[in-house]
């Protein structure tokens, strides 16, 4: 966690390898560095894990069972039978944020979900997909998933508006919950190592804090990736069943 | 009124949402204390929920908390 002259200079964007194509500037940053990191772990663990796939599994094809295991459970109990087809994109998204939460707790690191665009893709790309499926299974009685079933018809000026409004947020709350949590827990971090530096002697008060504050960033990180996929996993239920 | 003024009252009146969020993860893990309690075999099914729901109210802390910093540090 460098902490410059702000706790916030650990989320600047740097150039590694500076490409232009016209006007358009697509170099390959620090963040984009750290998304092929995570790529690369997830993809070693899962295919290393299972490369001498035994029936009884040693310790690295448990953690890869584990993994799947977990995330099967959860589309298969939120999303049910139908949701089998949509478990690679969950488990995709889960890995992915997990291994991104996690990789950007290392010191000197950078957490490429702690920045808006990231996270504002992978909700926006989750809400187009649900949305364009519900289209799909319902087509135009796809909007009665705005009235909900057994509700007055004298309440639907009221209702349908407010339902809605709270669908087209679900990308906006999608993204900024992953996005806040990491932002804010990371610079905290980064703040207390900043007291630690400064209060010289009595610098173990902050810096014991710090290590109970990482050991509650893993948590939260660990959570966060949950609970993007969980949520992935309850719209997905949402424009199947329509509610 | 100065205009850094009104960010800084903006920003701290911004984070009075977040007293409503305290309460909301404290009714969250009073609810999920209780049914452990009344029922601990059922600890595996309610605990992710709880830890779902967590997070979701969570989240409503850290939305307020963004345009406290938005007005702080962007505006």
């Amino acid at each position: 966690m460098a902490a410059g002259p702000s706790p916030l200079e650990q989320f600047r964007i740097e150039r590694l390898i500076p490409i232009h194509v016209g006007s358009v500037d697509i170099s390959y940053t620090n963040s984009a560095l750290l998304m092929t990191i995570a790529v690369a772990l997830a993809t070693l663990l899962l295919v290393g894990a299972t490369a001498r796939a035994a029936l009884v599994p040693g310790r690295w094809q448990s953690v890869a069972e584990l993994l799947y295991e977990f995330i099967a459970g959860m589309v298969r109990d939120n999303v049910g039978t139908e949701g089998r087809q949509y478990f690679p994109l969950v488990f995709s998204i889960f890995m992915f944020i997990l291994f991104g939460n996690l990789l950007g707790l290392i010191p000197y690191s950078f957490t490429f979900t702690g920045q808006i665009v990231v996270t504002f893709a992978l909700a926006l790309f989750v809400f187009a997909f649900v949305t364009v499926l519900a289209f799909i299974r319902h087509g135009i009685s796809f909007f009665k998933f705005f009235f909900p079933p057994g509700a007055p018809l004298l309440m639907a000026p009221l209702l349908v508006p407010i339902e809605i409004i709270s669908y087209l947020t679900r990308p906006v709350s999608l993204s900024l919950r992953l996005f806040a949590n990491m932002l804010a827990g990371h610079t905290m971090l980064a703040v207390f190592a900043g007291f630690t530096v400064a209060l010289g002697l009595f610098g173990f008060l902050p810096l014991a804090f710090n290590v109970a504050l990482l050991a509650l960033e893993v948590v939260i990180n660990l959570l966060q990736a949950y609970v993007f996929a969980i949520l992935t996993c309850l719209y997905l239920s949402d424009a199947i069943h329509l509610h | 009124m100065d205009p850094a003024a009104a960010k800084m009252i903006g920003a701290g009146l911004a984070a009075i949402a977040l007293a409503g969020v305290g309460v909301g993860i404290g009714n969250v893990f009073s609810a999920l204390v209780s049914s452990i309690a009344r029922n601990p075999a059922a600890r595996d099914q309610v605990f992710g929920i709880g830890m779902l729901g967590f997070a979701l109210t969570e989240a409503v802390a850290f939305y307020a908390l963004i345009v406290s910093l938005l007005l702080l540090f962007v505006l």
